[in-house]
């Protein structure tokens, strides 16, 4: 409410005086009904804003409250710096984590953000009217599976496949690149698409009449015209590979080890998380808050990192 | 310009100069929409052709023919021929891209690309194989001085393009077409969204440009076709969803002063008015 009244006060104030039949000619007041009306919708939408912000910052602290009492106990750098995760043993290094869960989202996006650029500029450049039409809807639709269905796809179709041809289970790096991959697809054509979409056509029409080819238009003038809102696609994208859990749990095997190769099980950020979180107790319940801390940390970073690129976007040009 | 006026010969508006597009019998079609039915018209080499009339009576449509920029707009369809220095530019194989470097296009709204001054001049020689810096700086110093916008920016060429103001943006368009020497320049009302000073500006430029290039222009502002032209186009569309006409075609003094249609006059006279 104290953000909400002296604005109030400010649309009510002159209203009186301004708004006297005397002074204004036979304009009619503003009604009170109207006034009301606009109290209340303000102050609903303020409600609504304040439940979001509410909801993140409670979240944060009791996260916060839950797993400090480990970076206190460890230490910043031991807990982050130290390589062996070995609950049962008192040791909690998540190094190992961050790097698989790194190394998990680098591989996705290698493999989806190409994909789904390429995916974007034929929606929006290529495709004929009609093609869209059935491609589009097709493409949202990845967005709409649930991703247990991507990890049981994965778990049952796609792990002995890999497994057969490379040996191994098939649980590994590589398994839940694939499946990365394909989920960010969506997330990060959608976006791209639109920014395309918002470069002005005479741009495109300038490089046409230049004597440019549309191959030539889409890579040298549309994609750098693009590159914000594009890499702010790329920038959702990682958030949703790194933070992805239940499509990666099931095919990821779930070793705390670094993998020495790209098909050998591995644990992530997340995945340790709902693996470990049923039945752990004591400081290994706060380590698992202390994750939980460090994936919120990364998400904040991406959203800093969009917002950051996005402001440089009137100055750069 | 006055003395350009004085000098003219009426009668031989057909056969004086070299023809740089001529044009025969063209109908364009949006959808089944027939648009612009049997042009007929020349335009001369080295010279400034405008072409004017009311707002919608296909003189865009018209210059976007010439360079094939409606092959760009899904459903539309042109007949009869276009012919650049002869060659039918419809014909079978032709490269639209290859035509279009050849004639340049300005659009009414500036439409500088989001990169820096120099990469937009820069544009098209890169993308015709220019790739040493020397040869791209002259190209960019060259292409912006005859754009008459040079001294304004050879200081910040690095600065984004979309920083300038309108009328700057539009001549930095006009010097990205030049720098890739093209014979004909067609501008679709070029200065109708930018500031007096730099419309005096591009006009000063077209006089100076059209040594070495046709220029044709489409321009709702007759004073200015009367300035800067020395053949006038008058198209006309005389009944909303029909199509529209070329009603005459003459050296702009002659159009000017002693139409011969009536509803060249007309147009001429009301909006002197």
């Amino acid at each position: 409410m104290s953000a909400g009244s002296p604005r109030e006060g400010q649309a009510q104030a002159p209203a009186p005086q301004d708004r006297g039949p005397a002074g204004n000619g036979g304009l009619s007041r503003i009604s009170r009904a109207t006034h009301l009306k606009e109290a209340l919708l303000r102050n609903a939408f303020l409600v609504c804003a304040c439940v979001a912000v509410a909801g993140v910052t409670l979240i944060f602290v009791f996260v916060g409250y839950q797993g400090w009492p480990i970076f206190a106990k460890l230490g910043i750098g031991e807990f982050l710096g130290g390589r062996v995760w070995y609950p049962t043993k008192g040791l909690f290094g998540i190094l190992t984590l961050v790097v698989n869960s790194l190394l998990a989202m680098a591989g996705g996006l290698v493999l989806g953000a190409p994909l789904a650029v390429g995916t974007a500029v034929f929606l929006s450049e290529v495709a004929s009217p009609r093609v869209r039409e059935v491609t589009r809807p097709a493409v949202e639709l990845l967005a709409g599976i649930p991703s247990v269905v991507y990890g049981f796809f994965g778990l049952v179709l796609l792990r002995p496949i890999i497994a057969r041809v490379f040996g191994g289970l098939g649980f590994g790096l590589f398994t839940v690149w694939v499946i990365l991959g394909v989920m960010i697809v969506p997330t990060i054509a959608t976006l791209t698409e639109d920014a395309l979409r918002s470069v002005p056509e005479g741009i495109r029409e300038a490089s046409y009449a230049m004597g440019a080819t549309k191959w030539q238009t889409i890579w040298r003038v549309l994609l750098p015209a693009a590159r914000i809102g594009i890499i702010d696609a790329v920038i959702l994208g990682m958030g949703r590979a790194i933070g992805e859990t239940m499509a990666v749990v099931m095919i990821a095997g779930n070793a705390p080890v670094i993998p020495d190769s790209i098909f050998k099980p591995f644990l992530t950020l997340t995945t340790v998380i709902v693996m470990d979180m049923p039945y752990a107790s004591g400081d290994h319940r706060t380590a698992l808050f202390g994750v939980a801390i460090v994936l919120f940390v990364i998400s904040m970073i991406f959203v800093a990192s969009i917002r950051v690129i996005s402001r440089s976007r009137g100055e750069g040009d | 310009m006055t003395d350009k006026l004085a000098s003219q010969d009426p009668g031989d508006v057909l056969s004086a100069g070299a023809d740089k597009f001529t044009v025969d019998g063209l109908d364009f079609f949006y959808g089944a929409f027939n648009a612009l039915s049997g042009i007929d018209v020349r335009i001369k080499e080295h010279a400034v052709t405008a072409f004017i009339g009311p707002s919608g009576c296909g003189k865009s449509t018209f210059l976007r023919c010439l360079n094939r920029m409606n092959d760009l707009i899904p459903g539309t369809r042109c007949e009869g021929k276009v012919r650049l220095d002869g060659h039918d530019v419809y014909g079978p194989g032709v490269d639209p891209a290859d035509l279009r470097r050849r004639v340049g296009m300005i659009f009414q709204q500036p439409n500088p690309f989001p990169m820096t001054i120099y990469d937009n001049v820069a544009y098209g020689p890169r993308l015709h194989g220019m790739r040493k810096r020397a040869d791209l700086d002259a190209v960019v110093e060259e292409s912006l001085k005859r754009a008459n916008v040079w001294k304004e920016v050879k200081d910040i060429l690095g600065r984004g393009g979309l920083t300038l103001s309108g009328g700057q943006q539009q001549r930095l368009c006009i010097a990205r077409v030049l720098a890739v020497e093209p014979e004909v320049l067609l501008m679709d009302e070029p200065c109708s969204a930018i500031d007096p000073t730099s419309v005096q500006k591009v006009e000063d430029l077209m006089a100076e440009l059209k040594d070495r290039i046709t220029i044709v222009i489409v321009t709702h502002n007759m004073q200015q076709a009367a300035r800067v032209s020395d053949y006038t186009a008058f198209f006309l569309q005389e009944l909303a969803g029909e199509a529209a006409h070329l009603i005459e075609f003459d050296r702009t003094a002659t159009l000017f002063t002693t139409p011969r249609d009536r509803r060249t006059e007309d147009y001429i006279t009301g909006r002197f008015g």
